[in-house]
Order: structure tokens, then C-alpha cells, then sequence
């Protein structure tokens, strides 16, 4: 991992800019960390269905040549690793050297993702559903979650130590937009239903900004100005028939990872313990608890022990959590300001760094299909 | 079903229109005349939902609508506090389950749980289908209730 950059992050359609002006300046921005020209970037790996599309990018920055354009398929932020894996596997079989992944968003330029269409007719999937009032994306998992805490007794301290992290963390990072804003427990548990079980500080933000990281192979990692930061490992799918239709997912109460972190530990050749340092994207915190469970950090009965904040705060935590502030605290940046942050943790720049972070793990998208994680490893795990 | 209003939810909610391709056209116009009629396979006889072109355990063409009795059991819920649509800003909390059919494999349909929208919702308890017709609208729909038994 080269560099990373990001733009000032902006509260949704608050930023002075075009979407695209920001994906230009976050690229920019990642270059000039990896001490690496924009003309050599000859890759473009992105996912959500981004509107900045690799040759426009390409063109825009007089790229010499586009060797490797490349869209993950699916929504939400279950690319956000997903974009890592492919712009690894791009560089690992040879078809690019200088690779970015990279999201841009400006919602007021585009519209917001967590409100109804204001359509007069739905077809398709939305007509199941929809009608009932159930359109959102909190609405869409709520279900998931519900139906998980309710088969495992998961009480709603396990959700309130996950906000209680994301925010904690941020008041140590000038970047995050709750930077100053610190959330108590007493004001986790006065705060409104948005849909039962999750309360208002259970839901990210929606942002405006973007984020960029570049990928080079890895024996260009000592001509780099930053300790280097490898990825061990990076997967993404989802169970069987994770998509099905109209919440018809046999295994429904998942956050989809059930086979894609095992791959991933295989990949990487670790297990759950060797982790130091987690970033879990935070759509909501009821993905975030079923993704934990789901990487095995600890079994679905005793989350509400594992859940607490004392086990999630940098530095001294059992797992360390959310380090910058997430989604919620931080940004959302559709879960890439958590990929940089877990790329920082290796480099020791993060603004709650664990110390002797040597092994670094992300995870993008719960409950979405397809979801995606990666892990980053110091030149200690090569 | 919501005090004196025919309707679980206020008006203003986007209308289901069949797919263009027609995929779910037999769901909707069977719910118009008080019947549930589902995906089932004409060739391995396995239940269905939602609507794919295609049977996933056998991959045979032949998909055929047949009629299920709409009685099943709680599968998850939500309570919606939050209105995400401007039909629902004066709505208050309303109650969406998903509904799993043991006389159909188990698919799964959302719907709403009718009655007192702040009622304890007990995942596993039996719910019958009530039928919601929106005569009025055009053209008219009617969409597929639920209430506890
Ligand atoms: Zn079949």
C-alpha cells in the first residue's frame, strides 16, 4: 500500500465541490503521500456503482496508459476491500503496476441514500417491500439484525460499546466530522429509535468527500517514504444465496461473511488472534456485531461479555475498534476512510495507533451482497 | 386497520406495478382476487420466493404460480420510528415483519403486522394474511396483510 489520501470530509451536500473535482483531489492526495507521480497510475479500481469511472479519471489526470479499469459489483460499502482485492489481483497478475482504489461522494450533487424514492410506482424487488414501508437501508437490515440479537439473547449494550468506540476514537482525530462531539452512554441511550433496534447513534452518516489509496507490487515497498504495509489477504462474495430476493436468504440473520472470512484467514494465514487492530464498516451497528461474530472474534453467545467498550478502545483494548472513528464518527466515505485508517495502524500514523500493530484487518459492507475484508501486515508478517 | 383508515399505512407510498417483463404479474393480479399464489417448480416441485425466471435447485424453466394458504409464522420484524418518505412524516412508528410459509418451504414475504403499532412483536407466533386492497388507486393493487392469530 503506497499512500493514501483523502479530501476534507463535508456533512452530506455540504461539499463546496463537484463529486468528481473531490476523486481528483483525494488521488492527488495519495500520490503525494506515496511520493509517487499521477501520470503513473495506470488503474482504477472502484466499487458502488462509482460515477468517476477509470478512463474519465485516467484522461483527466494524463495517465500515460490505462492498463486496468475496474467496478465491483454492488452497492453500499460492500466494496471498500473488494476495490483492495481487485487492485491487488490486477497488480499480483501482472496487468498494472500502480494501481488506485478510490471513492468519491457528493451527495447534493446526487441525491441521498437514506431517503424513499418519490416515485409514484415501484416494480421489481422495491414493490415487495416498499408498499410496507420498509425502502431504506436501515430498514432493509434492521430484520437481520433483530432476528440475530433475538437468537442469541444479544443485549443493546453490544451496539452501544460499538457507537461508544467509533466516537471515543474520533475525538483524537482532527479529520473526523465528530471530532468534539463526544457521545455518552447516557446520550447513546436518550437518543431516538430510527427502526427498532437501532437508535440514531446506531446509523452512520452520509458524507460528502473522497478517499484514494495506491497500490504498487510489493518489492517497490522500501522506495516508498512510508513503513511499508502489505495485504495479506483480501476476499469477497457472500453465502449461499446470499442474494436472494425479497429477504429469502436461507441463512438470513448473517452479515454475509460467513465464507468469505475463513477464505480470508486462509489467504492471509492467520486466525482471529493474530489480529491487533480492527476496522468493521459501521452502516450499522448491528452489522457490525453479526461481522465480529462472523470473523470469529468471539462466538455468537458471548457477545454481550466481548461487546464492551474496554475491549474496543486503542490502545490497550482486546480488539481495537474503529480507530479513527468509522463511519460513524469519522466519515462515511463508503467504508474506504476505514480502509485507510487500517492501512495507518501498520504505518503507525493513525490517530489512536495500537502500538506494535503488525497485523491490521478490515472489514467492508455487512449484510450487502457481495461484502468484502482485508488485511494489512507490516514487514514482520511477510 | 389503522384506526378508521382502510389502509396499515397513510397514502402517498409508491404503488406496486407488476415487473415489465412480467415475472411477478400472476402475484399482484391473484392478491386483486383474495389470493396468495407463489413460485413453485413444475419439475423438482420446490417452493420458490421471490421471483427469479429460474428454479435454484434444479434450474428448470418451468416455474409455475401456485396457490398457498397465507398462514405462517413471524420470521423477524422491525419497528420504523424514523419516516424516510414524505407520505409517512405523520404516520408514527408502523411494523414490518417477514413472514416464513411452512407450507412453502419456508419462503419468506414482507408485509405489515396490523394492529397497535406499538405491540410487542413475538418472533415465532402464527400470523394469518389479510387482504389490503387500494381500490382507489390506478390502477388498483392490493397487497398482502398480516395480524396474529
Ligand atoms: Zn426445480
Amino acid at each position: 500500500m503506497a499512500g493514501v489520501g483523502q479530501t476534507t470530509y463535508y456533512k452530506h451536500g455540504q461539499s463546496p465541490h463537484a463529486e468528481s473535482r473531490l476523486a481528483l483531489e483525494a488521488i492527488l492526495n495519495a500520490c503525494a503521500d506515496a511520493g509517487i507521480a499521477p501520470e503513473e497510475i495506470d488503474g482504477f479500481s472502484s466499487y458502488s456503482n462509482d460515477r468517476n469511472d477509470g478512463p474519465r479519471m485516467a484522461a483527466a489526470l494524463g495517465c500515460r496508459e490505462l492498463r486496468f479499469s475496474n467496478m465491483f459489483w454492488g452497492g453500499g460499502g460492500g466494496g471498500a476491500a473488494g476495490a483492495i482485492q481487485n487492485a491487488a489481483a490486477a497488480i499480483a497478475g501482472g496487468l498494472a503496476d500502480c494501481v488506485v482504489a478510490y471513492r468519491g461522494l457528493a451527495q447534493g450533487q446526487f441525491g441521498r441514500f437514506g431517503r424513499g424514492a418519490e416515485v409514484g410506482q415501484v416494480s421489481g424487488e422495491a414493490a415487495h417491500t416498499t408498499p410496507f414501508g420498509l425502502m431504506s437501508a436501515a430498514q432493509m437490515f434492521a430484520m437481520k439484525a433483530m432476528r440475530f440479537m433475538h437468537d442469541h439473547n444479544v443485549e443493546r449494550s453490544a451496539l452501544r460499546a460499538i457507537a461508544l468506540a467509533s466516537y471515543q476514537h474520533a475525538q483524537t482525530n482532527p479529520l473526523a466530522i465528530m471530532n468534539g462531539r463526544p457521545l455518552t452512554p447516557e446520550k447513546y441511550d436518550d437518543s431516538r429509535w430510527i427502526v427498532e433496534p437501532f437508535r440514531l447513534f446506531d446509523c452512520c452518516q452520509e458524507n460528502d468527500g473522497a478517499a484514494a489509496i495506491i497500490l504498487v507490487p510489493a518489492e517497490r515497498a522500501r522506495d516508498l517514504p512510508h513503513p511499508p504495509c502489505y495485504v495479506l489477504g483480501a476476499t469477497s462474495g457472500g453465502h449461499y444465496r446470499a442474494g436472494a430476493p425479497v429477504h429469502n436468504t436461507p441463512d438470513y440473520a448473517s452479515s454475509h461473511f460467513k465464507t468469505v472470512a475463513r477464505r480470508l484467514y486462509d489467504m492471509a494465514g492467520i486466525e482471529p488472534e493474530d489480529v491487533n487492530v480492527l476496522q468493521s464498516y459501521e452502516n450499522f451497528t448491528g452489522g457490525v456485531l453479526m461481522a465480529i461474530v462472523e470473523h470469529g472474534f468471539c462466538e455468537p453467545d458471548e457477545v454481550n461479555d466481548f461487546f464492551s467498550i474496554e475491549n474496543f478502545l486503542a490502545p490497550s483494548g482486546r480488539l481495537p475498534l474503529n480507530t479513527s472513528g468509522g463511519n460513524l464518527a469519522e466519515c462515511y466515505m463508503h467504508g474506504l476512510g476505514l480502509t485507510i485508517e487500517a492501512i495507518r495502524q501498520i504505518r503507525g500514523d493513525s490517530p489512536n495507533a495500537v502500538p506494535g500493530a503488525e497485523v491490521s484487518m478490515m472489514i467492508a459492507g455487512p449484510m450487502v451482497t457481495p461484502v468484502s475484508s482485508c488485511v494489512f501486515g507490516s514487514q514482520a508478517t511477510l | 386497520m389503522n384506526g378508521s383508515h382502510p389502509h396499515y399505512l397513510r397514502p402517498g407510498l409508491p404503488a406496486p406495478r407488476p415487473a415489465r417483463d412480467g415475472l411477478d404479474a400472476p402475484f399482484w393480479s391473484a392478491l386483486r382476487e383474495e389470493q396468495l399464489l407463489l413460485q413453485r417448480c413444475g419439475t423438482c416441485q420446490r417452493w420458490q420466493w421471490g421471483p427469479e425466471w429460474i428454479c435454484h435447485g434444479c434450474h428448470s424453466f418451468d416455474m409455475v404460480y401456485e396457490a398457498v394458504e397465507p398462514v405462517g409464522q413471524i420470521f423477524s420484524f422491525e419497528r420504523v420510528w424514523h419516516p424516510v418518505h414524505r407520505a409517512l412524516v405523520d404516520q408514527g412508528p408502523y411494523i414490518v415483519v417477514l413472514v416464513e410459509l411452512p407450507t412453502a418451504d419456508n419462503v419468506r414475504l414482507v408485509g405489515n403486522l396490523l394492529g397497535d403499532p406499538r405491540q410487542p412483536v413475538p418472533i415465532g407466533a402464527n400470523v394469518s394474511g389479510i387482504f389490503e386492497h387500494h381500490s382507489d388507486a390506478d390502477p388498483p393493487y392490493t397487497l398482502l396483510q398480516w395480524r396474529l392469530t
